[in-house]
């Protein structure tokens, strides 16, 4: 046995991308959060991907019930969650086979060597033990008995051995933080707080999480101990925030800044139903949210609140989204303002639940009958989801139209440090009600026409409550102007004019371009392939290779001088995890060759796969 | 007089709760009445034109808010619960009525119609039940009778209907009625009734379609059959009908029957009472009658009080608010753990 190991003589390294692997019920998620969450503490950049399965408790054991969660820390500015990992927990068998190909070569496995029976490995389909055989050559393999170091930790605190072998995530995670120098005491207070009232519970993780500490220091893994440093982040406070978490507040702070309460209608749907949660917790904000009986009804409340005043949204998914794709052109007819979140994930169909895909853009913009166009605004990071809150209620409020605000299955449980923003540097979103008449009639009398418009062809709202200016709106076409029903043929063409007109007045920012000004290469991207895009785009500017990147934030309508940039390179590339959605719109407005990268595995890109792709594409 | 001094309630008429709008139904339709009692009506409610508001979804019915001089959305086919739900969950001041008929309201939208119901939202929700498809010309509808012939059930319709009386109370809606578009005063009664209920206050009014499915009620609305075939429920008398009121509601194996007074004497018959907690009873009398061709019974059949839903729902909102403060952005953003750079 060696002495402890001291973090003065520890290697150094500048980043570490660590895989934490078990069965669905082993708690990865968690044990990941938390390592996240002393990283951050720790003062480091980092990026998470916690990758699960649909099902709650898939069977034990076996390789669809095996959940992951990967993170990496950085002493400098990351954008993705990593390439490979290069350190993987496999907390059994079924974990070992399903993640063992990610491990890069030479990578660090550490086992829980208690789950390898029989039963297990016949579960997880071996035919062999891969730890007796020549499975793990190349790897450096740290084998842990950690079910049965749990217990014995546990043996003296009266917990049942069933019940400590709940707590072998702690184990691992002790571990972890031993080798990655991380705080401990983050951990243990919190485990406090999570299982307050549950001395047993919290006895046995502590137990568990000091055990899998002393471990590493008592074991001889004194050359595995790495230390990194903090990253030299731009000053100020931080928090670690996930996508939908910054999603939900930043509804709460859109709703503070136009004075409109928030009404949520929401219906249950992963990857979405955070945001449902999150807002619930937060009626001290005023906020209002309810459980609909379907996602139609979802966003019917969610109108009918507009339409009485209030900052009317509804969250979902991609089946959702088709579900309430009638409402929506409703709200398009009546000119109202409210927003649908669609955090995508794999379809058609049910598809996949629990993972990322970015592919309703094209319903998004067109899964509405007739021409129903409205503004749509997505977001890069999960901190960006925070922001784009704010510009969908900004531009819902301003023009009275509905919103539709895409992320996605990534973003929305990924997380990243978020700089905390100066509340005074958020503009406020001016809201102003009809409160009198807006036109006079033939007797000289004030009336109020619904449809009467101002400069940026937004009609008034006039909200029930308000006297004079009763008034009937639907979905039947109406005469612009007066909003009475109207049949006419030109009135018809004038108001689907005006519709697509009155999106296309949405005041939106140029696009800017990162890396090379006036590139070779041209990557355009939207959503959260903004990462892995960055981390490319730098790595070949680093390089010296001539690439630039634009990244859309707003998709409908699009930045003026999108055009203007996409002609400044002879080659355009479009990572996206659909088929060519975005491409397919750049091409039909603006006639430019852009040629889709396409990934749909419900994987995000990585820095290093996209990497590749710029090397292929400038041949060298 | 009307009440356009703001916020003041002045006396108003029937014409200043009417609209400029040409009234589209087809001549004879049972809706004109619908609409001209509840414009009526109106001016003895004692409400502000402009805090009330009607919200329909698609159909002959529905086309009704058009013709109100109060707020008013046309919305979409079955989902004008939902969207009234919203706006009566935000805004507890409005008077909110929920007009459609019977295939909006328990064909397409029959999911919102039980849930709003269910959660006791405050609105008034009348359905016009005239057992066909209008709009659509000719369809049977979810309330059509076995055997029906239409242009989409040619040779007789198969699945039995939905009785809308039943199917709310099945719901446990704090308020169900039956009225119909051949009696002014009692579509006035039960529309007041409806008014005043806080909560969810859901009433059928047969309704005739002249043109696809005429005389569908006939035969227990018109004036001379009336006697005979509407069982008027009046809470704390007996449930008793006919020229002579000869006739009772009696239980009867478990559920209602109806029996001669003469035979069963009068204090074998049931005593109308709308605020029974448990619907059994309720539920028993609307099942009364399977086809509009015998006895019907007509006016409340239950009006309980319960917690609205949305009161409850601000209710929540209100209590954190005391206890704990109003809601502080910054404090919300840095409500997770944070460190310094």
């Amino acid at each position: 046995m060696t002495e402890t190991t001291t973090a003065e003589t520890s290697n150094e390294v500048e980043r570490v991308i660590i895989r934490f692997a078990g069965d669905s019920g082993d708690g990865m998620q968690l044990t990941g959060d938390r390592f996240t969450n002393a990283s951050a503490l720790a003062g480091n950049d980092l990026s998470t991907l916690p990758d699960f399965p649909a099902e709650i408790r898939a069977p034990a054991g076996t390789l669809a019930g095996v959940s992951a969660f990967q993170v990496q820390i950085s002493d400098h500015d990351i954008t993705t969650p990593g390439d490979a990992p290069e350190v993987l927990v496999a907390m059994n068998p079924a974990a070992l086979k399903s993640e063992l190909h990610r491990l890069v070569a030479g990578g660090t496995l550490i086992i829980n060597t208690d789950t390898f029976d029989e039963r297990n490995l016949d579960k997880a389909g071996y035919d062999h033990d891969p730890l007796a055989s020549d499975d793990l050559d190349g790897y450096q393999v740290i084998r842990v008995p950690m079910t049965s170091l749990t217990k014995e930790a546990c043996k003296d605190l009266g917990v049942k051995p069933r019940d400590a072998d709940r707590s072998k995530n702690f184990f691992a995670l002790g571990l972890v933080s031993w080798m990655y120098s991380r705080p401990v005491e983050p951990t243990l207070e919190w485990i406090d707080v999570k299982f307050a009232g549950k001395d047993l519970v919290i006895g046995a993780n502590r137990a568990a999480f000091n055990a899998g500490h002393a471990f590493g220091e008592t074991a001889e893994l004194g050359d595995q101990r790495v230390v990194v440093r903090p990253a030299p982040l731009q000053p100020g406070t931080y928090t670690n925030i996930t996508g939908n978490i910054a999603l939900a507040w930043g509804l709460i702070a859109a709703s503070r800044l136009s004075g409109c309460p928030l009404f949520l209608g929401s219906y249950p749907i992963t990857p979405a139903s955070d945001i449902l949660h999150e807002l619930s917790r937060h009626k001290r904000f005023g906020v209002i949210t309810f459980q609909a009986e379907d996602e139609i009804a979802a966003i019917g409340s969610a109108l009918g609140a507009a339409y009485g005043g209030r900052l009317g949204v509804t969250a979902t998914s991609g089946p959702g989204v088709a579900l309430k794709s009638e409402t929506l052109g409703l709200a398009v007819s009546l000119e109202i303002p409210m927003i649908l979140v669609d955090i995508q994930r794999g379809g058609p169909s049910t598809g996949l639940p629990t993972k990322t895909e970015a592919s309703d853009l094209m319903l998004a913009m067109h899964g509405r009958h007739g021409e129903a166009p409205l503004p749509i605004v997505s977001a890069n990071t999960p901190a960006d989801c925070f922001y784009m809150a704010i510009e969908a209620a900004r531009i819902a409020l301003t023009h009275r139209t509905p919103v539709i605000l895409l992320s996605d299955g990534y973003l929305a449980n990924s997380s990243e440090p978020w700089l905390l923003p100066d509340l005074a540097s958020l503009a406020p979103i001016p809201v102003e009600f009809a409160t009198g008449p807006n036109q006079t009639n033939e007797d000289g009398d004030g009336v109020f026409w619904p449809y009467l418009r101002d400069d940026l062809l937004a009609r008034q709202w006039a909200v029930p409550g308000t006297p004079g200016l009763m008034h009937r709106i639907g979905g039947i076409e109406k005469e612009d102007g007066t909003g009475n029903i109207s049949y006419d043929p030109e009135n018809h063409r004038h108001m689907v004019d005006l519709r697509r007109a009155r999106v296309q007045r949405v005041e939106v920012p140029d696009a800017e371009v990162a890396g090379v000004e006036d590139p070779d290469l041209l990557m355009v991207g939207w959503g959260s392939t903004w990462g892995a895009i960055t981390g490319a785009v730098g790595r070949a500017c680093r390089a010296g290779h001539r690439v630039g990147h634009v990244h859309l934030r707003h998709l409908n309508p699009l930045p003026a001088n999108l055009d203007d940039l996409l002609g400044r390179s002879e080659k355009v590339l479009v990572p996206e995890m659909n088929l060519g959605q975005l491409s397919q719109i750049l091409r039909a407005e603006y006639l430019v060759d852009a040629r889709t990268v396409s990934k749909v595995t419900g994987q995000p890109f990585t820095a290093a796969e996209l990497d590749g792709i710029i090397r292929e594409a400038l041949d060298v | 007089m009307s009440d356009t001094s703001e916020g003041v309630l002045q006396a108003t008429t029937r014409a200043d709760w009417q609209t400029d709008q040409e009234v589209r139904w087809c001549p004879g339709c049972g809706d004109y009445s619908i609409l001209t009692a509840l414009q009526l009506l109106m001016p003895d409610l004692e409400v502000l034109r402009e805090d009330t508001v009607f919200i329909s979804g698609i159909g002959c019915a529905a086309r009704f808010p058009y013709y109100m001089n109060t707020y008013g959305i046309h919305g979409i086919h079955g989902r004008a619960p939902a969207i009234a739900t919203g706006l009566a969950m935000s805004r507890p001041d409005l008077h909110i009525w929920v007009i459609g008929g019977d295939g909006d309201m328990l064909s397409i939208g029959g999911n919102h119609l039980i849930h709003a119901l269910r959660r006791n939202v405050d609105l008034n929700i009348l359905m016009f039940n005239n057992q066909i498809y209008g709009l659509t010309k000719g369809q049977f509808s979810p309330t059509s009778e076995v055997g029906k012939v239409t242009k989409s059930s040619p040779v007789g319709l198969i699945a039995r209907p939905f009785n809308p009386v039943s199917v709310a109370l099945g719901a446990e809606a704090t308020f169900v009625a039956r009225t119909h578009d051949m009696d002014r005063g009692h579509m006035q009664e039960t529309f007041r009734r409806a008014h005043e209920h806080p909560g969810a206050a859901f009433v059928e009014v047969l309704q005739n379609c002249n043109v696809f499915n005429d005389g569908a009620f006939a035969a227990i609305t018109k004036r001379d059959a009336r006697e005979e075939m509407l069982i008027d429920l009046r809470h704390g008398e007996p449930i008793l009908f006919g020229s002579d009121r000869q006739y009772g509601v009696i239980g009867f194996d478990g559920a209602v029957a109806i029996a001669e007074v003469a035979e069963v004497g009068l204090e074998a018959v049931l005593i109308h009472d709308e605020t029974r907690s448990d619907p059994s009873r309720a539920f028993a009398l609307s099942r009364l009658a399977e086809t509009p061709t015998t006895p019907t019974p007509i006016g409340v059949f239950r009006a309980v009080e319960h917690e609205e839903y949305g009161t409850g729902i601000r209710g929540q909102v209100d209590d954190v608010q005391s206890h704990e403060g109003l809601g502080d952005l910054d404090e919300l953003l840095h409500s997770l753990p944070t460190w310094e750079v």
